[in-house]
């Protein structure tokens, strides 16, 4: 059981940080509630490894603390927190059988006998390795040597949250899927604190219950999967999260209208004096953005390229010179390159200096 | 993987078959030439057949009795070395640094000994053992340990030992540090997190991911201390008595103090075979390890 | 004309690693080769290439047969998975270096590199070495290099897979339209379904060495040939169960029984594979013929514009077959919990007892 709580956390790689570019990690509160499912979701670089050792132990952070139930770890190393780690690319003890490698961290506590037995073959029931028990690990797929990486961790009864780093990189798409489906239902049937770090949307917003998205060192929205997709706090997110990203177009915004290049878009919540200076936009995703035969209303575009994704097809077009990519409904078809996009008001949102702003209600 | 086959390979291997053949196969017929005759000086040579080996392998003749003497001593000599030099090597690579300026440094002074001429290392421990000039000689006795490589065996034996582990413990922490440094970060980082203690990382992780080198630095140094030579030459010349006398010393004795032609021949027609037969139980016995592990 | 394999097989050490594939690439076309991990698709590009020899089979360039050809005599440019760049070079001397081979005019290079470099975005870089860069930009420089050997034959082994997400969405937009221009065959090999479809041109499944079906990348989408195919080129992975057909009457393998409506009215009673992809199967129904099966919730995965639902279905043998649904927006549903699906019987691929498929919706329908 843990609870993780950051206190002013941050961490810089150069000696006396003086301006925010000198932090790899720059300082943030966060609480890591005991056994949500948080994705930890940015580009390389972002910091997000950072943070993710931070939390392990295997670095220590150049200010703030670290607290695991309310006891200060800051200090404590990896060995003496409870906590088990899955790495990029599996780690598993050659020399030992399936059975061994479960038996290892445990052993190392000092476990013996039918207790070690019972619990390794628990897990390894859980995680579909009971057949491969006698198996050396060398001989392994890379999901079976992930799983028991990741069985190395649950076998430990005292383990309260569990930390990923990028866990399928080398794991085939169908078998993503099935690993995927895996955590989820040991997720929900261990009661752990699980932290997954991940470049990758799908991974993220499929896994967690909580997604946290850093960019530049920097915590730009936590949130559920349905609030990053819908509300985008930052263009960042909506940019970064949904594939392709959010469409973010210059505008000008005033009441409830937004006008990009002469065209007016209509907004569900209304927008007093805006231009203090800052760069005003507007987003909108692609799932939002629909293309209709020309002349059904919305706004005029210019149908440059569709591409059929299997189970949708998207279009690149273009709303006065600026490009969009919009979805195209199941049935239609499209004669010449003239078309219609019907924008959901409730679904565009405007951003001042990439920052949502979030209007008066209606 | 194989290769397009391409004929025309073998122009390009002829160049090094003609150097091997005239500066090894011309000269090993020579020898076996040799080894099956005997000679009284004045360039006149006598058939002797199989004689000089029967002799040779036959530890109750004089020539029998000084070449298994010399063998002994070879191998005890090679266990020796193996039993320090291997343990210490690793023991040296796993403390190497693994990040930053102090890496390169230590490989800098690792490798120093190896640069040494095989003579100048044997002169330098030559002069460092003395007990009347040499430091260490003169030190050790000083500590009231009668140490005199010259009149004693076992000052004689541990000289050499002792200059042989200072030579070459580094080639074997060199390659033991290379195994070490094809290991990922995130074993150890698991492993930490495993809470496996020093000697469980060393038994798991490390020693499986050096076996290979292990097995190539063992080989290596096996080979090169059952043919050693320059370095006793120089500071025992195979004394005092024959304690330090191998079989490469008491060849050369043969041929150039004694000029026994046939039976420096016969000496080492034998010594080759028997490390070409080392060669080969070891090479296979590695392939079969290997192929187990996999 | 281009290039022609035919039936090529590699065995090596008693393993299959290639069994008789026949392919034939048209010069100036893009052709995907699609499969899981050891399919074959690194080897199959290895034959291609001249690094390898067949075991058995021809490998022909514009019909002359380059099989036993060396690698350095073919014309060949290789991207791989790893960003392989000459570490001491610039950028402009790594996308010069073939140039440099083949002794070309030093303004040819010139202007081969700066329009290699402006084509992939690298104009700014060209002066500094491949560890300053990005994993983006040291792959654009791999790929800038192999555009600008005017090879006639271009292989790009996974060379996105170590790409973030991002980078990768915006390299795949512009590979085919970098690829158009230069009159080569390009092959591309790949793991990702969506990649497949991202790419258009031709797509080659594979599975464990062997060649499922090749075609239009949207052909083999929609028309599988056969269930290796159809499970190839699915992501979700595909659902499929096992349906007896009897006169106007099937039985699934979970015991539910229907009418023989849509792609199934036409076939002979039989025993026959059914197969469809997530965003076939329904949760609320799509059409009054719509087949209904009752399952429990395996676990669902949202990623807020759409939600997975996995489906287990017990069937009557005991078994059980997962399914995966997807659906638009969010659905919450617990593990455990009866849920209710449908499948549209005019959406179905019916494959028979060899895999082949027997029937498949119109493809104006599947459109």
């Amino acid at each position: 059981m843990a609870r993780i709580d950051l206190q002013s956390l941050g961490h810089s790689y150069t000696p006396n940080p003086k301006s925010d570019d000198d932090y790899a990690l720059k300082p943030m509160t966060h609480v890591w509630e005991q056994g949500g499912a948080y994705a930890l979701l940015g580009p390389s670089g972002c910091g997000k490894t950072t943070l993710l050792n931070i939390i392990s132990g295997l670095l220590t952070p150049s200010e703030g603390r670290v607290l695991f139930d309310g006891k200060d770890v800051t200090a404590l190393p990896t060995e003496a927190r409870n906590i088990a780690q899955v790495f990029q690319f599996p780690v598993v003890y050659d020399t030992m059988t399936v059975y061994e490698n479960l038996a290892f961290p445990l052993r190392n506590r000092g476990l013996r006998g039918a207790p070690l037995d019972a619990r390794v073959r628990e897990i390894a029931g859980l995680l579909d390795l009971t057949a491969d028990l006698n198996r050396r690990g060398r001989n392994l797929t890379a999901d079976a040597k992930q799983k028991i990486s990741l069985g190395r961790g649950l076998v430990r009864p005292d383990v309260a949250a569990i930390l990923f780093d990028e866990p399928l990189t080398v794991i085939d798409p169908h078998l993503k899927w099935e690993l995927r489906s895996k955590l989820k239902a040991l997720h929900r049937a261990l009661d752990l604190t699980m932290i997954y770090v991940t470049h990758d949307q799908t991974e993220a917003l499929t896994f967690a219950d909580k997604v946290v998205v850093m960019h530049d060192g920097r915590v730009v929205q936590v949130g559920r999967p349905q609030e990053l997709f819908e509300r985008p706090a930052h263009v960042f997110v909506g940019h970064f999260i949904g594939s392709p990203g959010m469409n973010v177009l210059p505008a000008e915004v005033s009441g409830r209208a937004a006008r990009v290049g002469g065209h007016v878009i209509a907004l569900r919540r209304g927008f007093p004096a805006l231009n203090g200076g800052a760069k005003i936009e507007i987003g909108v995703r692609p799932e939002f953005a629909t293309l209709a035969p020309a002349g059904a209303g919305g706004v005029p575009v210019r149908v440059r390229r569709l591409d059929d994704l299997g189970r949708t097809r998207i279009a690149r077009v273009e709303l006065s010179g600026l490009p969009m990519a919009a979805t195209v409904p199941e049935d239609l078809t499209l004669a010449g390159d003239e078309a219609s996009l019907l924008l959901d008001p409730a679904m565009v949102h405007v951003y001042a200096d990439g920052t949502l702003v979030e209007g008066e209600a209606a | 993987m194989d290769k397009p086959v391409n004929q025309g390979a073998w122009l390009l291997v002829l160049p090094v078959l003609l150097i091997v053949a005239f500066s090894a196969i011309l000269p090993l017929m020579t020898v076996v030439n040799y080894s099956v005759q005997d000679t009284f000086g004045n360039n006149q040579f006598f058939w002797n057949g199989i004689g000089w080996y029967q002799e040779l392998l036959d530890p109750s003749t004089d020539l029998g009795g000084r070449f298994f003497d010399a063998l002994w001593r070879n191998l005890l000599f090679s266990l020796l070395i193996l039993l320090i030099e291997v343990p210490l090597g690793i023991a040296v690579a796993l403390s190497m640094p693994r990040h930053g300026w102090r890496v390169a440094a230590t490989l800098v002074v690792l490798a120093l000994p190896l640069l040494i001429p095989w003579n100048v290392v044997g002169t330098i421990w030559q002069i460092f053992a003395r007990e009347d000039i040499g430091l260490l000689g003169w030190a050790v006795n000083r500590l009231g340990i009668p140490y005199n490589y010259t009149a004693d065996p076992l000052s004689a034996w541990v000289t050499i030992v002792t200059m042989d582990v200072w030579h070459w413990t580094s080639l074997v922490a060199l390659l033991c540090y290379a195994g070490l440094r094809s290991i990922p970060d995130a074993f150890y980082q698991a492993a930490r997190i495993d809470g496996a203690s020093r000697w469980a990382v060393f038994r798991n992780i490390q020693l499986p991911k050096m076996h290979r080198v292990l097995l190539i630095a063992v080989l290596l140094r096996f080979m090169d201390s059952f043919m050693i030579y320059t370095e006793p030459f120089v500071v025992t010349g195979g004394g005092p008595g024959n304690s330090t006398t191998f079989v490469s010393i008491d060849l050369v004795k043969l041929a150039l103090g004694q000029f026994d032609l046939g039976k420096a021949a016969a000496l080492s027609i034998v010594y080759n075979l028997i490390i070409l037969a080392v060669c080969w139980v070891f090479y296979t016995v590695m392939t079969r390890m290997d192929a187990q592990r996999n | 004309m281009g290039l022609v394999l035919d039936k090529v097989s590699r065995h090596v050490g008693g393993h299959v690693h290639l069994e008789n594939v026949s392919l034939s690439l048209e010069r100036g076309s893009l052709n995907v080769l699609l499969g899981p991990t050891l399919s074959g698709k690194t080897s199959l590009m290895r034959l291609m290439a001249g690094l390898d020899v067949p075991s058995a089979g021809r490998v022909l360039v514009d019909g002359v047969d380059v099989t036993g050809r060396h690698v350095r005599e073919r014309s060949v440019a290789m991207v791989y998975q790893q960003f392989i760049n000459y570490p001491s070079l610039t950028v402009y001397e790594n996308i010069a270096s073939p140039l440099r081979v083949a002794r070309r005019p030093k303004d040819e290079i010139d202007r081969k590199v700066r329009e290699a470099a402006r084509l992939l975005k690298l104009e700014p870089y060209l002066h500094r070495t491949p560890q300053q860069l990005s994993g983006g930009q040291q792959q654009r420089t791999a790929i800038a290099r192999a555009l600008v050997k005017e090879a006639q034959l271009v292989l790009l082994d996974e060379p996105l897979a170590n790409l973030d997400y991002k980078l990768r969405e915006e390299l795949r937009e512009e590979l085919p339209k970098i690829f158009a221009a230069t009159g080569a065959v390009f092959v591309y090999a790949t793991t990702e379904p969506a990649e497949a479809l991202l790419l258009r041109g031709n797509t080659a499944t594979l599975w464990e060495g062997r060649l499922a079906q090749f075609g239009r990348t949207p052909d083999v989408y929609r028309r599988p040939a056969n269930l290796t195919s159809a499970r190839v080129f699915s992501d979700p992975p595909l659902n499929t169960m096992r349906v007896h057909k009897r006169g106007l009457q099937i039985v699934l393998a979970t015991g539910e029984h229907g009418p023989a409506r849509g792609v199934l009215a036409e076939l002979p009673d039989d025993d026959y594979t059914i197969g469809f992809r997530a965003d076939h199967l329904h949760l609320t129904r799509p059409h009054a013929d719509a087949l209904c099966l009752s399952g429990a919730v395996a676990v669902s995965e949202i990623t807020g514009s759409e939600s997975f639902v996995h489906i287990d279905l017990p069937r009557t043998d005991g078994g059980t077959d997962r399914w995966v649904a997807v659906t638009r927006g969010v659905l919450e549903v617990e593990p455990g919990e009866r849920i209710e699906c449908f499948i549209d019987p005019r959406r179905l691929f019916v494959f028979g007892h060899d895999g082949r498929l027997a029937a498949a919706p119109p493809l104006v329908m599947a459109a």
